[in-house]
């Protein structure tokens, strides 16, 4: 009778083991919301994302928090921008994580700005120059077609470090190539009475959408990348929009307003805050609808 | 399509079973379904044109893409992911100050502790600090390495001195990492980071009195962080021990440690971490130390041997407005160390007879500090440190001479500090000292500069 009991038990152990190992999702460990996102669409429920920041923290000055240190030791797959926007502390990360999976050359090591051309690549890798990206402006999901060739690279990643789940990565990227073409396709129609719209931003974050939107940046306040604009470089930049006027200045939600505030005080210029990434109850979809419109909003 | 095909068809059939209607009647009907049918022709081609348009932007919008991963290609033949610009990853840090100092630095003590290592207020006026040099970079795909060079001035002569030199496992897997070679050891909060990572320009008078600054030494460490979301890693580390506040010439493993960090995140804006630390060595063999120089020049220099083991707390605690320290952040931090020997101090050069006492040693001693970084580019900050120490043996005056003697003192000292940094590689400090490390009450004040060029540095919790 416990013979019984107990060979059933032993069952439905290695049953439920069994049954946990084969439905157990792969962790990825995202450095930045918009890649957490991504994942999540192409890995659906086979994956249990993280995402290491939040969409009003700067992806620059992290450090590595021993929050982050746990959750990477335990990651399967790690997606991050590269180009070193995370060079502060993702290495650090690494090391002290002694996790091999995600390791720099391994399957489970995922950069994003490796699938994409990157612009504004410095001629002159100086640090007079401010904080400069050896490799380029790291800024890339601000480019809904840069975001596809991405969404492609990550799908083949997905697959190679989960391959017994491939056909439904697959079928999620058929999908979402599907849906994001249509996205984009709508947004371009949308958007184009945006074209050669005159912008002042705060940091260069915002490149790729000027690339893709046909934006004219006129100024920049910081005066060099990093660097925070001094009051000299301000009055320079008031001057230069006398000159010739801006619709717009554009900032990120995680960025100081300081600047921005005096100079739009200062111009009569509208005040841009977008969000520069994915909230944590939105979708990619959701985010790129939200940056236009409200982008839409002030040129009216 | 399917709603005119029945329309006709339930026609058809009603007029071919009610042969009475009249022929006028099936004439308007029939007119009616020609219109019908017409009418959703129309609105079909309009709905095909629409597809078609469609269609085509997205064929576009394909293109489009097709045309970005074309200029991919093209550009990964000439670019990859960061590392390689900076392989390896090679810095300078430049250190420099000016001090002043109400009371000569030479006289500096810290009643009931041997100063021993690098112990002391250092040089008044203009004065270079420790000149780094540090390069590193992943070996392959097993290790990592990372030697660092400090070149400073020590008693007029330039020396250079190899301040870490180690190779590291990566990716061990399991959470595993080992380390060897030549480092600073993992226990406190402090001691692993290196001095110019610190918020203020000297070191906590405890890591003063027990390590002469900071605890470095010759071995391996294994470190393991545990599958929890809770951070959680234990580690050891064994050392050959020659290295100061150990001593003598060890053939095997002369010191150890021990060390458990825990910690984590509390919602998006806060984080912390704690850590439990032990260091021991069983068997010092004549460390010697600076003894209580009345002001003069000491010849006789006190040496202990025995055993000794060193335990301590650390607490960290950071916050940002909305986990984002790069406008303002604070970060608050406690350390205690507490330090048992057990053995015998001889005064070397004395006698003879040499003079020798039994010791039976008992020094321990906090700081706590809290900087506030209150906008971009500006921090300040303040700290407190006590030490107390309740040392015997069996002569009082050999212990007295040798600086073990806490002469009815505690050491206390408060410092505040304000920082500009123009960006994330440079540093100007200026810090005020209000230093009761011994009986006469010292006001010290330093202006010092810290650059860092090369490599981007490590943003380290």
């Amino acid at each position: 009778m416990y013979d019984q009991i107990k060979k059933r038990l032993l069952l439905m152990l290695i049953l439920s083991l069994w049954a946990t190992n084969s439905f157990s999702a792969i962790n990825v460990f995202a450095c930045e919301p918009e890649w957490a996102s991504l994942v999540k669409v192409l890995g659906g429920d086979k994956v249990n994302v993280f995402s290491a920041t939040t969409s009003l923290q700067d992806p620059h000055h992290i450090q590595a928090r021993p929050s982050l240190i746990a959750r990477a030791r335990r990651a399967d797959l790690l997606v991050c921008t590269g180009a070193e926007l995370e060079a502060g502390w993702l290495p650090l990360l690494l090391r002290k994580s002694g996790n091999g999976k995600i390791l720099t050359g391994q399957p489970g090591y995922f950069m994003s700005a490796d699938h994409v051309t990157l612009l504004e690549k410095p001629k002159l890798l100086d640090r007079s120059e401010g904080d400069v990206h050896a490799d380029g402006n790291p800024h890339i999901h601000l480019d809904p077609h840069r975001m596809m060739l991405i969404a492609e690279a990550l799908t083949h990643t997905l697959s190679r470090v989960d391959p017994d789940n491939q056909t439904e990565y697959q079928n999620n990227w058929t999908n979402f190539k599907d849906a994001w073409s249509r996205a984009i396709t709508k947004w371009e129609q949308q958007s184009q009475s945006l074209q050669g719209k005159k912008i002042v931003v705060n940091h260069n974050s915002w490149v790729y959408l000027e690339d893709w939107l046909k934006l004219e940046r006129v100024a920049t306040l910081e005066p060099k990348p990093g660097i925070a604009p001094s009051s000299g470089h301000l009055t320079q930049v008031l001057s230069e929009l006398k000159q010739n006027q801006a619709n717009m200045i554009l900032y990120a939600t995680y960025q100081n307003d300081k600047a921005v505030r005096w100079l739009a005080q200062k111009t009569d210029i509208r005040v841009v805050a977008l969000p520069f990434s994915v909230s944590a109850d939105e979708t990619l979809f959701q985010w790129y609808e939200r940056l236009l419109s409200q982008l839409m909003d002030i040129k009216q | 399509m399917h709603k005119i095909f029945i329309v006709t068809a339930t026609i058809a059939a009603i007029s071919s079973i009610n042969p009475v209607w009249a022929e006028s009647d099936i004439e308007a009907l029939k007119k009616q379904v020609e219109a019908l049918k017409k009418d959703y022709e129309q609105r079909i081609n309009a709905l095909e044109n629409r597809l078609k348009q469609s269609e085509e932007k997205a064929q576009l919008a394909q293109q489009k893409v097709v045309q970005v991963a074309d200029n991919v290609e093209k550009a990964k033949a000439t670019s990859r992911s960061g590392q390689r610009n900076f392989n390896p990853a090679i810095s300078l840090t430049l250190d420099g100050r000016y001090a002043d100092f109400d009371n000569d630095p030479n006289a500096y003590e810290l009643p009931g502790f041997s100063l021993g290592n690098e112990a002391g207020l250092g040089e008044e006026g203009f004065s270079i600090g420790h000149t780094e040099l540090a390069i590193s970079a992943n070996v392959d795909d097993k290790f990592y390495g990372k030697a660092t060079l400090a070149i400073h001035d020590h008693e007029g002569e330039t020396e250079t001195d190899l301040e870490e030199a180690y190779i590291q496992t990566l990716g061990l897997g399991n959470g595993l990492t080992i380390k060897t070679g030549r480092f600073y050891s993992a226990i406190g909060y402090l001691n692993e980071q290196h001095e110019h990572l610190w918020d203020f320009a000297d070191a906590p008078l405890i890591y003063r009195g027990l390590f002469g600054d900071q605890l470095r030494d010759d071995g391996i460490q294994m470190t393991y962080v545990a599958p929890t979301d809770t951070f959680l890693q234990i580690g050891t580390e064994l050392f050959r021990g020659d290295r100061f506040p150990g001593g003598g010439d060890h053939e095997g493993v002369g010191a150890w440690t021990a060390f458990a960090n825990i910690g984590g995140d509390i919602g998006i804006e806060h984080s912390w971490q704690l850590g439990l630390n032990h260091w021991r060595e069983n068997n010092v063999d004549g460390r010697t130390s600076s003894g209580h120089s009345h002001g003069g020049v000491a010849t006789e220099t006190p040496s202990f041997s025995g055993d000794s083991k060193i335990s301590s707390l650390d607490l960290v605690y950071k916050w940002a407005p909305n986990g984002n320290p790069t406008s303002r952040n604070f970060k608050l931090q406690f350390e205690y160390f507490d330090r048992r020997e057990d053995g015998s101090i001889t005064m070397l050069n004395s006698g003879p007879p040499e003079e020798i006492s039994t010791y039976d040693g008992q020094q321990d001693g906090w700081y706590t500090q809290a900087i506030y970084q209150f906008k971009p580019h500006w921090r300040t900050g303040i700290r407190y440190d006590r030490l107390s120490s309740n040392n015997k043996g069996s002569d009082e005056n050999i212990l007295a001479e040798a600086g073990l003697n806490d002469e009815g003192h505690t050491p206390e000292r408060y410092s505040a500090m304000v920082e500009w940094l123009p960006s994330e590689y440079s540093r100007i400090r200026l810090q005020y000292n209000r230093d009761d490390s011994y009986e006469d009450s010292d006001n010290q004040i330093f202006l010092q500069y810290t650059l860092s060029l090369g490599s981007h540095g490590a943003h380290q919790f």
